[in-house]
Formats: C-alpha cells, structure tokens, sequence
C-alpha cells in the first residue's frame, strides 16, 4: 500500500511525460491490481513437462533428443533451423518419455509436435558458461543466442537474435525498452520491473552492446508508479545513460510502433521496419532473459505469467516453460464457480485456450480464468451503421469500416489495398462498435486468407519452374537420343568398312575382358570379408541355425559349380571369337 | 511549298526509323496475355481441362479454342479471376471436367511399390523420386495433386491423401454469428 512518504517521492522525481498522445485508441477497465497484491511466487517443479517445438514466430526447431534419453535443465533439445527460429531447451532435468502430437496453446486447437519429459524432481543443470560479453565482438554474440532460446517475451515470441542483428545500412541509434503493458489484466512485465529493475538494466546494457546503441528510452505507462519509481532508482544506477519515460495510459500503447511513436515522436512507416528508422523495441522480460543468458549461462527455461481472472488467489507466477496450465490454475487457488474458459494473452488479443491441458509456453504471458459475469457473451451483431467509431479508434488509422466490408465479402484483394496488413488486431474497433460486429475476426479471416493465397501462389510457381524444367530435359534428352542414333547408324557403317580394324579391336577387347575379371575378383574379395552385421546380438539357437543354412548354402553353390564347369569352358572358348559382335549388341541396348 | 515538303519527308523518315528501331528494340517475347492467363491457373499440370498441362490451356484460351470453366482445381475464384482479365462473362465451372477437390497430396505405400518408375515419368513436375526396381516416393513438398501418377501403378499402391490441417497451415474462420437458441415458451411463429 501506499505511504504518504512514497507518494510525495513519486511526486518530486523528475518524471518525462511524453508530448505525444496516441491516436485512437481505448481505455478498459485496467483490473491489473487484483494480480500485483503480492510477489511474484516460484512455481513448484511439475512432474511432467510438455514442451512443444512451436514455441515462436518462424521455423520449427530441429530435434535433438531421442525417447528414452535423460536430459539436464537447460539441455538443448531442438535447435533453431533457418534464419528465423528458436532453440527448445529442457526447462527441468528428467527423461524424455515421448516426442509426440498434443494440445498446445494455440488459437487453431490443434496438437503439434511435443517433447514430453518426466521430472525426476532434481532439477539439475548443465554445466553453465556465462560470458564476458563486453570483451565479445557483436556477431559472435548473435551467433551465441541462437542457441539460447530467447524470443520476444511480450506475446509475440519473434526470435530476439534476428531483432539484435543491425546493418551497416540501417544503424540502429536508439533503444525502446517496452514496459508500457497496456492491456488490461496483465502485469507480468509490471511485477518484472518492481522486483527485478536491476537485471532488466543489466540485460539492456548487453543489448546495448550488441547493437552499438546509444540512447536508451524506456516506456512506461503512468498506471505502474512502483515499477517506474524502481526502474528510474535502477537506470539511476547504470553506467549509461538511460531514459526513464512515462506514458499516458491508454490500450495499445504497448504496441512497439505506437510506444516507438509515442516516446521520440518518429513514426515509423507502415512498409518499413523500425530498425529502418534507426529504431529497436525490446520488451523488459526478453531483456532480462539477455541478462541471464550471458551473464549465468541459463538460456530461457521460465518466464513470469500473471494468472488472474476469476480464480482464488490471481497472482504472478514464475513458470518453467512445458508446466501444464492445470498446475498453474491449481497454484492460484483454483477456479472460482462459473468459470467456462480460459484466455491467453489480454482480454483485447488473447484467444481461448483449446483446453487447460495445454503447456505454459514462451508466448503465455496472461491466463485470464473468465465467466460469464466477467467476459459476457456478445451481444447479437447487428449490421454496420457506418458511424465510423471504429475508424477513430484505430491506432494505426485505417478504414476498419470498409475493411469489414472487403473482408465480409472476402474481396481480399480490395482489403489488401486498404492496408488490411497494417492492422495490429489490437481489438479497439470491436471494443467500440456500437453493432457489436467482431471486426477483429473479420479481419483476422481476411489475413489467414490473404497468406493463404499468397502461398498458393508461390506454390504454383514453384510448379510452372518445375514442369518447365521437366518439359526442357523431355525435349533435351529426345534430342540427344536422335543424335546417338544418327551417330551409330555413321558408326556401324564405318566398322563394316574397316574390317583390317578389327585385330586392334580384339586386343581392346582382352584388356576389357581382364578388367572385369579383376572387377569380379574384387567383388568376390569383399563378399568373403562381409558378415551380416544383425546377427551378433541372436541367441545361440537362431545362430546355429543360420551356421546350418549357410553350409547348406555353400553345397549347393559347389554343386552347381561343378555342374557348369564344363559348358563355361566352353562358352569361355566361343566368347573369344566374337567380341565385336558383342560390343555392338551392348552398344545397341542405350 | 517545297520546304514543307521536305519537312514532312524529313519529319516521316525520322519518326519512321525511330519507330523501326524500337520495334526491334523493345520486341516482347512470346504472348504476354498467355502468360497472364497462366499466371491466373493453378500450375495442377493435371490435364483436367483437356490440354497437357496449365501452359497449353492458357495458350488455348488466348486463342479461343477452350473456355475459361475447365480448370476445376482453379475453383469458381479462378474462373472469376479469369473472367476479370479477359473482360468476358463468368460463368460456373465446367463439371465435365470435374469437381474442385480439397488439396492432396499423393502417398506411395512403399511396402506394395515394385520400382516400375512409370509414375515417375507421369509426374509432371518431377516429385517422385525413385529408380527402377528401387522403392518410389511422393516429395510431399512439391506434389501439386494433379492425380496424373495413380493410373498408370500397376499395383494401384498410390492414393490420395488430403492434406491435414496443422497450426501451420490453419486458417481464422469466417464469423458466423450462432443462432440464439428459441425460448420454450416462444417456439411458436417466432421471427428469430
């Protein structure tokens, strides 16, 4: 609670507000303090830890473990693949019991390829490695958080060493430290920066580091005194210097472009990337995770997920990532009566969780438990009045009402021309839509849509390439076939000219004949030497079998030798007399 | 009088070799509209249409010679994007060519194949992958469904496998809006 003390130092620091306001936007009711009541608490080691490969935004990771394997906390099992992926690590030490398909946190309710570890409770680490990364050249760094498993922590899980990365092209001059937190419900990022502002600075110098940045700004809005009185106590404190700003509260100000906007007045442009601008977004946990990656050696195995909503106790928990949600609800005192779901992520982005037996994952910053009486249901839609709230809602000022109408038609096309991509669902059009019509959900139809169409079409490219290709070798290999043919029918006309030719063909001959039998000697030589190799582990009986079956084997072979002995030799004499015939039946068989 | 005469002659000449010139010069290559056209179709290769492959189909309604309603993998949008860009009527796909299906993807029974590799060869994009008497497989990847292998197996070992949905591919719904269920004491000739 607050002292009357505190309050007047909140008063007396030196706060900078910001001058620039957000355009459009919402204020919902915050209900962010029923879940900053008390400390963020550990989670106990569950006993199972289910951790799926899709974790992040871009290519699935590539196993590295086998069923049955026994396996450390923080032990890679899945490392990045391509550009833009994440590493999986153990997040407790235990044994691997499967790699499967199930249920994981994900709006489509679809299960994905799993690694599932039984906990032996130990909680062992693998021999860790901190780093002096101040010693160390950028590019070996990026290079080193490959393997650490470390994605954007705000909800959108985008790898952090593809954000790191800077091109002599595209200097980056200013770092935004995201710790606005605009949705309602969520204060994981909130309680972060109360208890840990210290190592968020530390993990935003290495940051600083790798970047060559110099400016710092960090952005918070001003419904989080405690968090921005200890982040301005900890930026005090660094050997940089470091902007502590303040925000006004008002939902999606957390969005990187918007707070970017909101905090140096530079808007980046809807075709462009920040870092175009010089610009870079990183959110508090993903900066913590930094800190810890290189000055511990611990890659990311947790995160801190305020679980609140109609339970008993909403609070922030620490979670090891693969912990099931049931583990976490259970933690939290339980369920109140009436809860019918559960929401991941804010209640403006979130989406309902398929199920409660769905791990905690990188992306799982919230798990609101809604009833009725919190959430309830929409409303009937009714059609759209054109009022154009929506429009002035909209943060990224775009025509939500006439996007609606493209995508209720799925002119897709059309959508795509009113800048349909630019959309950040943040949600503030259907919040205000007098019609209670689920803009957002159009809008997110029309996307998965437009993406569909797109790999289509690139799909279809790939296959006129293909079938092109193929046509082309058709056409260039009948050529060649007529060419041969027109050769040997040149060829055969010569030989039966020059028949003197023939005793130098006789010789060619025999030195091919030796080649062969050298050939077949070879063979013969490495048969002898090979054994079959899956018999080794076979019991006495089945090997006494095999020894039977082989002489049997061998009888049979001297048997048939002996028989052929004779018509080989004579075969043997006649095969002499005849190689140019034979050399034109084999060339004849192309 | 004689001036202008010359002028104009001299005028003729000039725009006539600069129009000679960059009729050379500027030459396009090949038919654009037929390309568009292909640009439009799936790239099946399946020969639905009646023509070998989605190339020939698209040169033939350049042409004239086929519809725009033959390519059922196209669906009724490839039919309207068509339509779009020849300026000429829609109209619903041809079902003598067939029915759109769901995408799929061909599967091999590797224990039944006997290596005859005469799939390989139907296979107009070159996504089997096999040699003779050597077990074949589908490259899942670049199948584009066009059916074209599974007549000629002799062991009919080659199926069609719809491709599953997985988090990868999945798509948002369109928003259907539930109907409310009707209360009890309603039910009759309510207008909901």
């Amino acid at each position: 609670m607050f002292s009357l003390n505190r309050i007047v130092d909140l008063i007396k620091q030196p706060v900078h507000r910001t001058e620039v306001h957000l355009r459009g936007g919402v204020h919902p009711d915050e209900h962010k303090h029923e879940s900053t009541q008390q400390p963020i608490m550990s989670l106990p080691i569950p006993h199972q830890i289910v951790l799926p490969l899709r974790q992040h935004v871009g290519h699935l990771p590539k196993l590295l473990v086998k069923v049955g394997e026994r396996v450390k906390k923080g032990q890679l099992l899945a490392e990045a693949e391509g550009s833009i992926s994440a590493a999986i690590h153990a997040t407790t030490s235990g044994t691997v019991i499967a790699v499967q398909d199930s249920l994981i946190p994900h709006p489509s309710g679809l299960p994905d390829q799993c690694i599932v570890i039984a906990a032996d409770g130990l909680d062992e680490w693998v021999d860790l490695h901190p780093m002096d990364w101040r010693q160390q050249s950028p590019a070996s760094l990026i290079e080193h958080l490959r393997l650490s498993g470390i994605v954007g922590m705000g909800g959108a899980a985008f790898p952090t060493q593809v954000k790191l990365r800077t091109t002599p092209k595209s200097p980056v001059h200013t770092l935004i430290v995201n710790g606005a937190e605009c949705e309602p419900y969520i204060t994981c990022d909130d309680m972060l920066m109360r208890e840990r502002a210290t190592q968020i600075i530390q993990g935003l110098a290495i940051a600083r580091h790798i970047m060559g940045v110099e400016n710092c700004i960090i952005g918070i809005e001003d419904n989080k005194p405690e968090a921005l009185q200890a982040m301005t106590e900890a930026a005090a404190k660094a050997d940089f210097a470091v902007q502590v700003k303040v925000v006004a509260t008002m939902y999606p100000s957390g969005d990187a472009r918007q707070l970017i906007r909101l905090l140096t007045g530079i808007e980046v442009p809807n075709d462009k990337r920040s870092t175009d601008v010089g610009l870079q977004c990183f959110n508090v946990a993903t900066l913590l995770a930094l800190h810890r990656y290189f000055d511990f050696g611990e890659p990311a195995v947790s995160r801190i997920v305020t679980m609140t909503g109609r339970v008993n106790e909403p609070r922030n928990y620490e979670v090891l990532f693969g912990t099931p949600m049931t583990d976490l609800i259970a933690a939290s005192g339980g369920a109140l009566s009436g809860v019918d779901d559960y929401i991941m992520g804010g209640p403006m982005m979130g989406f309902s969780l398929p199920s409660i037996h769905v791990p905690v994952t990188k992306a799982s910053n919230c798990i609101i438990a809604s009833a009725p009486d919190l959430f309830p249901p929409a409303a009937e839609a009714m059609p759209c009045i054109r009022c154009a709230r929506c429009a002035d809602a909209c943060p990224v000022q775009l025509q939500p009402q006439e996007l609606y109408w493209f995508a209720k038609s799925e002119n897709i096309e059309k959508a795509r021309e009113y800048h349909l991509f630019d959309c950040i669902e943040c949600g503030c059009c259907s919040y205000v839509c007098p019609s209670n019509i689920p803009l957002v959900q159009y809008y997110r139809f029309a996307k998965s849509e437009a993406i569909a169409q797109d790999r289509a079409k690139e799909a279809a490219n790939v296959a006129r390439e293909r079938n092109e290709f193929r046509l082309m070798r058709i056409d260039r290999e009948k050529q060649e076939r007529a060419q041969r043919h027109a050769q040997k029918a040149l060829g055969s006309k010569d030989s039966s000219e020059q028949a003197p030719a023939a005793a130098t063909n006789t010789e060619d001959a025999a030195s091919k004949q030796a080649a062969i039998q050298a050939a077949i000697e070879r063979a013969k030589a490495q048969k002898a030497q090979m054994k079959p190799k899956n018999v080794e582990d076979a019991p006495t009986q089945v090997k006494a079998e095999i020894a039977e079956i082989d002489a049997r084997r061998e009888q049979a072979k001297q048997a048939v030798t002996q028989s052929q002995a004779q018509p080989a030799a004579q075969q043997a004499s006649l095969f002499d007399q005849a190689p140019a015939s034979s050399d034109a039946n084999s060339a004849d068989k192309d | 009088m004689l001036t202008a005469i010359w002028v104009m002659i001299g005028l003729a000449l000039a725009l006539g070799l600069l129009l000679g010139y960059s009729s050379v010069k500027f030459k396009v290559e090949g038919d654009p509209l037929v390309d568009r056209i292909d640009a439009i179709l799936p790239q099946t290769q399946c020969g639905q249409c009646g023509f070998p492959g989605c190339k020939p189909y698209a040169t033939a309604i350049a042409s004239g010679e086929a519809d725009i309603n033959q390519c059922p993998p196209g669906g009724d949008a490839g039919v309207r994007a068509l339509a779009d860009l020849l300026g000429v009527e829609y109209k619903p796909l041809n079902t003598e060519h067939g029915e759109p299906k769901p995408k799929s993807v061909a599967v091999i029974d590797e224990n039944v194949c006997i290596g005859c590799t005469l799939c390989i060869q139907a296979c107009p994009v070159d996504a089997i992958l096999g040699a003779a008497k050597h077990m074949h497989t589908v490259i899942a990847s670049e199948c584009t469904g066009c059916e074209l292998c599974i007549a000629p197996c002799p062991v009919d070992c080659i199926t069609m496998e719809p491709v599953k949905e997985s988090p990868d591919n999945w798509k948002w719904r369109y928003p259907v809006i539930r109907i409310q269920p009707v209360a009890e004491h309603t039910t009759t000739n309510s207008i909901h």
